[in-house]
Order: structure tokens, then sequence, then C-alpha cells
């Protein structure tokens, strides 16, 4: 299931940054992506959530570290 | 681009808004405006969205954003970004979280209305201010409602009520459009109603990022302002062109027998379409032409119409085509006839495969995606196609005028000689120096000129106020009106005079209602007299083509002018030696 996670999640990245050579691990963070600021973050997170069909909290976007993090979130989450 | 068309898939667009710019940048002739942004709360999404829906309909947008909630800070003190950039159009994007001080429950009545009073001079300033330093076009949205009712349903009635504080607000704002030109209000207030006001303001989106409302709300916000800046623009459709059967009455009139259709008040299937009839009707009031394209027996359509509960009755429409040729045909031969470019067309047919092949051979036309015909009004005026910001008297009429134009073109077959078919008419022409009146409806022809239109430049009223008050320019305008009716004002000439000799025509257009009227050889005359009386000793015409102007290429040959210089692209450059000329109408009567 994880895997297929990222699949997806590699598939909205490359949407949001329209860069179509982003792959994201755990550990991928904002400085790894040029165009990655807090601006295309919020694209990002409603895009995900759009995607996974859930909603993160406030206190989830203000504490979530990496992809990994977000991950774990989503699993916790996920409805489609 | 039918994803930019409501309803959307607002995920769609949020993931791939930049792949459907790159896309949309590609088409030609764009048309660039600068547009500023004044900020209350965040407006990068709002910019990005507005963006794209703004591409979709031909206008490539130059943003400049204020820094965040600065906007009150731009407009009042200025700032040398704002002032160099010098914005077509500037977008106000305030909301009920910008309102500093609401009435609380210990004011008396004098106080709330003090608030009141306070609350809205900080905005007339701001839009004061803005109109004298920039010759721009204000978008100012209103108030939505706040996300509580501290009163409880007392809070819409009672004076201390943020809801009534919000509408007292909102009037104020209306009073002020209502005195004021180039000054739209945004209705923010009705968009957030339909889209859902819990949906609306989440909170999360204002204590994360500052945004007044959820991020997947923001394209419908955008696509609202788009309509209004591309109605300003002259991008307005004009015509719908209907089908008949389950679209505008349920049943098939062929098959099933006038007695036997849905419509009229007493079955609901009949009461939907009775609505929908309706709904088309009003819009003859703010000039927009009903046409019908079905396949049908001619006399089973004429029946239909006048069954005597449809609200649409066949002298409603101006050409009824009812026939079994392809509707793609019968939107060609009802452009030609109606002298319409069928990119102006709103096609409104409830069978998905007539809209495919309509929407594959006709460039730029409006295809509704209708579904169930209890949404077909919903689906139809979401779309704002008729978006209105520059109302004129000309609109209320303009269906008889169509009319009119069918009843000359019978009386034209009556005769041998064109000429002696024009002196029939008896036309009688203005032509005169710009009036304050007419200011408005000049504006509107010269964004919606497209085929007698010789630089296809655009005006907005500021420009033609500005014009209307410089004596360095010769602008005149024309009226024609004959035995069938008038046709109100159809042509404007815009000249600038350069070293007090020349005279360089940087606009020159006419409706098409009055082609090939000898309308321009008029206008020629009078604008020969006007640069005689300034001394003037030589005229420079300009032919700029576009995709939709060939009628006029040969214009300045016509009339007289002398080709100068032309280049690869085609864009020509004439010149008249103003001595030479000769007077040419002799069919029309001018008051000048």
């Amino acid at each position: 299931m994880e895997k297929e996670i990222y699949e997806r999640l590699n598939n909205v990245f490359r949407d949001i940054f329209d860069d179509e050579t982003i792959e994201v691990h755990p550990e991928t963070t904002s400085d790894d992506i040029e165009d990655w600021d807090s601006l295309e973050h919020i694209n990002l997170v409603v895009a995900v959530e759009q995607e996974f069909g859930m909603k993160f909290n406030m206190n989830e976007v203000t504490t979530m570290k990496n992809v990994g993090e977000m991950v774990e979130i989503i699993k916790k989450n996920m409805t489609k | 681009m039918r994803e930019l068309e409501y309803p959307f898939d607002v995920e769609y667009l949020i993931k791939n808004k930049k792949k459907i710019k790159k896309k949309l940048l590609e088409s030609e002739n764009l048309l660039e405006k600068r547009i500023a942004i004044l900020g209350g709360s965040t407006t990068s999404e709002i910019k990005n969205m507005l963006e794209i829906f703004l591409l979709n309909y031909g206008i490539k947008p130059i943003f400049y954003e204020s820094e965040y909630n600065k906007f009150y800070e731009d407009a009042l003190f200025g700032n040398d970004d704002l002032d160099n950039f010098n914005p077509d159009i500037i977008y106000i994007h305030t909301t009920n979280r910008n309102i500093m001080n609401y009435p609380t429950l210990y004011d008396s009545d004098e106080t709330v209305n003090e608030l009141l009073e306070n609350e809205y001079l900080k905005f007339e300033k701001i839009w004061n201010s803005l109109f004298k330093k920039f010759k721009a076009t204000i978008i100012q949205n209103n108030f939505e409602y706040p996300s509580y009712r501290l009163l409880g349903n007392m809070d819409a009635s009672n004076i201390h009520g943020k809801i009534n504080f919000i509408t007292r607000l909102n009037q104020k704002f209306y009073d002020y459009q209502n005195k004021t030109k180039n000054f739209f209000i945004n209705d923010i207030n009705y968009v957030s109603a339909c889209y859902g006001l819990d949906k609306w303001d989440q909170g999360f989106y204002w204590h994360m990022y500052k945004y007044a409302m959820e991020v997947p709300a923001i394209p419908y916000l955008s696509f609202n302002i788009a309509k209004i800046i591309k109605s300003i623009y002259g991008k307005n459709k004009k015509a719908f062109v209907l089908d008949l059967d389950n679209t505008l009455w349920g049943g098939v009139v062929g098959d099933d027998g006038v007695e036997n259709l849905a419509i009229g008040p007493e079955v609901p299937s009949g009461q939907v379409y009775f609505e929908f009839q309706n709904y088309l009707k009003e819009h003859k009031s703010l000039g927009v032409i009903l046409n019908i394209n079905s396949k049908n027996e001619y006399e089973n359509a004429i029946a239909g119409l006048n069954h005597p509960a449809s609200s649409l009755k066949p002298d409603d429409f101006i050409i009824i085509k009812a026939n079994w040729n392809p509707k793609n045909i019968n939107i060609k031969d009802i452009s030609e006839e109606l002298n319409l470019g069928a990119d102006s067309f709103v096609f409104v047919d409830d069978n998905p495969a007539e809209r495919q092949i309509v929407k594959n051979y006709i460039d730029k036309i409006a295809v509704p995606q209708i579904d169930i015909p209890e949404n077909y009004i919903k689906i139809i005026d979401r779309n704002g196609y008729f978006e209105v910001t520059n109302f004129s008297k000309e609109d209320l009429n303009k269906s008889e005028m169509y009319k009119d134009n069918a009843k000359r073109s019978q009386m034209m077959a009556t005769f041998d000689n064109y000429d002696d078919y024009l002196k029939s008419l008896k036309m009688k022409a203005e032509i005169t120096s710009f009036k304050k009146i007419y200011l408005e409806r000049i504006s509107q022809l010269s964004n919606k000129s497209n085929q007698f239109n010789l630089t296809t430049k655009r005006y907005s009223l500021a420009d033609i106020e500005s014009i209307y008050n410089d004596d360095n320019y010769i602008k005149l305008y024309g009226k024609l009106e004959d035995i069938f009716g008038d046709n109100g004002v159809i042509t404007v000439v815009i000249g600038h005079i350069i070293n007090e000799i020349e005279l360089h025509i940087d606009l020159w257009i006419m409706s098409c209602r009055v082609l090939k009227r000898n309308m321009e050889f008029a206008m020629m005359d009078e604008l020969v007299k006007y640069s005689r009386k300034r001394n003037l000793k030589t005229i420079y015409g300009y032919y700029y083509p576009t995709l939709k102007n060939k009628m006029v290429q040969d214009f300045y040959d016509i009339q007289g002018f002398e080709l100068i210089n032309e280049d690869s692209e085609g864009n020509k450059k004439y010149k008249l030696d103003i001595n030479e000329y000769k007077l040419k109408n002799n069919v029309i009567e001018v008051e000048e």
C-alpha cells in the first residue's frame, strides 16, 4: 500500500510543480524541489487532500517535516 | 477550453494550471492587459486562476500584486512599482476579514452609523485616489457574510448585527458604483452563497495561509472576476442559437404532436421548460438575439412555438432554421445572415452528439454542457456569456434592429439599381464630434467591432473620455436612420493631429448592421470637412490585418488614398492629400 501511495503522491507532485523528473522519497523536503515555496505548499496540500479524499488539520500541516510524515498522515486518513 | 467552462473540475484545475497556462499561451491574437491586484488577504492562487480564465477569453494579463494586506497603503500613498506599472484594471480583493470595526451591542444608533460611514469612507478614499492617479477600471469585491451570527436570526435585522452591518456597507458600495463609471463590484457575496458559506470560510485557510476562502473555492472567485474583465473588453457573446425538441420543450414535436409537448404550467416537466423559455426571453432586453437551429420540418417547428403555453413565439426569433441540414451548416448560414461571427454565439442543444459536431466545426463558439432540464438555467447563467458591464439603451432595441434589417433586404429585392434602393431608404445621418452622452456607446462599439475595423484598437470608456477632452484629436461618430428605423450610433473615426498639418487615423469602425449603405463615404466627407476646418493638409490611414477584418483590406484604396507602404505581414499605410479630395456621398442626408 505504501508503494501505491508514493506512486500517487509522485504524480501529484509532478502535476503541481509541472516537472516530470520529480521522484519523492520519505526524506524529501521543500529544500529539494525548487518551486516548493510556501504558496505552492498550499496548492500541494489541497491537491493531496483531493487525491486521497482526506483533510489535513492545522496541527498536521504545521508539524509535518518531510514527505515521509505526510505519507503517515495520509495512511491514517485516506478514503480513496 | 472545455476545462475552463462551468461546471469545472476544481481538482483538475488546481493540479494542472501550469500545463493549461502553457497551452493557452500558444493561442494567437491575445489581448495584453495590465492588472494590479491589491489584496487584503493572500492573492497568489487567485492571480494564478484568474490568469488561465482570462487567457481562455483571449486576454493575456500582466500582473502587479500588492504585498500581503498592503491594499490600503498602495492605493492611498502610492508606491513606485505600482505607479510605473500603470494598470488597465485594478482589482481590490478585500473581504469581511478586512472590516476593522464592527458595532457592539453597547453602541448607540449614532455610533453604529458613524462606524458604518468610517468603514465606507476608507474604501471611497481608496477608489478616488486610484481614479485620480490612473486611467484604469476598478473592480472591487463586496463583502461576503461572516461565519457566525452572534444575534442569531436577528443579526440580519438589528443594527448591531454583523450581517446587518455588512448588508448596509454593501449597499453603500452599490450606490457608489451606480454613480461612477469604470467601477464594478465583484459580487463575492453571491459567489460564496452559491459555493456554500460553510465551505467557503473554514478558518483553516485563513489561519494557515491568510486566504479569506478555502483554496478549492478560488476558481469560482477568479472565474467571476474574469467574466467582468472579458465583458469590459467586449468579449461577451451576442446571440443564442437554440435547439427545439427537449431543449425548449419536452418531447419531439414531429413524433409526439404539438398537443403532447411538455410545456407550460400544468405538469412539472412542462414547468421546467416554461421557466427556461422565460429565462431566454429575458435576454432580449440585454440585446441578446435569439435564433433557432433545429432538425425538424419548418411547419412543425413553428407549430410548436405557437403552442399556447409556449412563452417564446416565432416572433421572438430573428432567424429560424428548422430543416435537416447538419447543425454546423445552419450556424454558418445564421452567422452570414446576421453578419455576426459564429464565435459570438451560444449554442444550446440537449444532444451531446450535436454539441460535439458544432464544437468541432465552429471555432470558439460557446456550447454549454447542459445535462438535465432543471439545470439548464444554472449552467448557462453561471458561464456569464452576457455579463453586463456596459448597458446602453441600444441593447434594448437590438432585436428590433435586426428585424428592420430583414425588412430592408426584402425591399432591396424590388429595385434593379442599388443607388435607387439606397435613395428609397431616405437615410438621414448625424455625423459630428463626440458628445458626452454617446461616450459609453462609442467605447462599447470599439470593443465589439471586429470585421469593419481597420486597426482593431480597443478603447475602454476611460480612454474614450480622455480623447473626448483632447483637442489634438478629431473624433467623429455617426448615427444613421431610415424609413425602417433608427440604427443609433454605428460608426466612429478617431484621428490624432501631428505637426499641426497631419491627421493620423487611429480607429475607423462601423457596425455591420449598416454595411453597404454608403455611410463610410458620408463619414469620409465629414472627416475631410473637419480636417479642412483645422487647416490640415494630409490624412494618413492604416490597415492592420486580423483574422476578421478582411472586408476592409482595400478600404482606403476605395476612399481614394494612395498606398505608401506595405510590410510583409500585410500592414498598410496610406496617404491622402486633402486638397484633392472630392465629396462622395449623395444618398444620405447629413446633419452636422
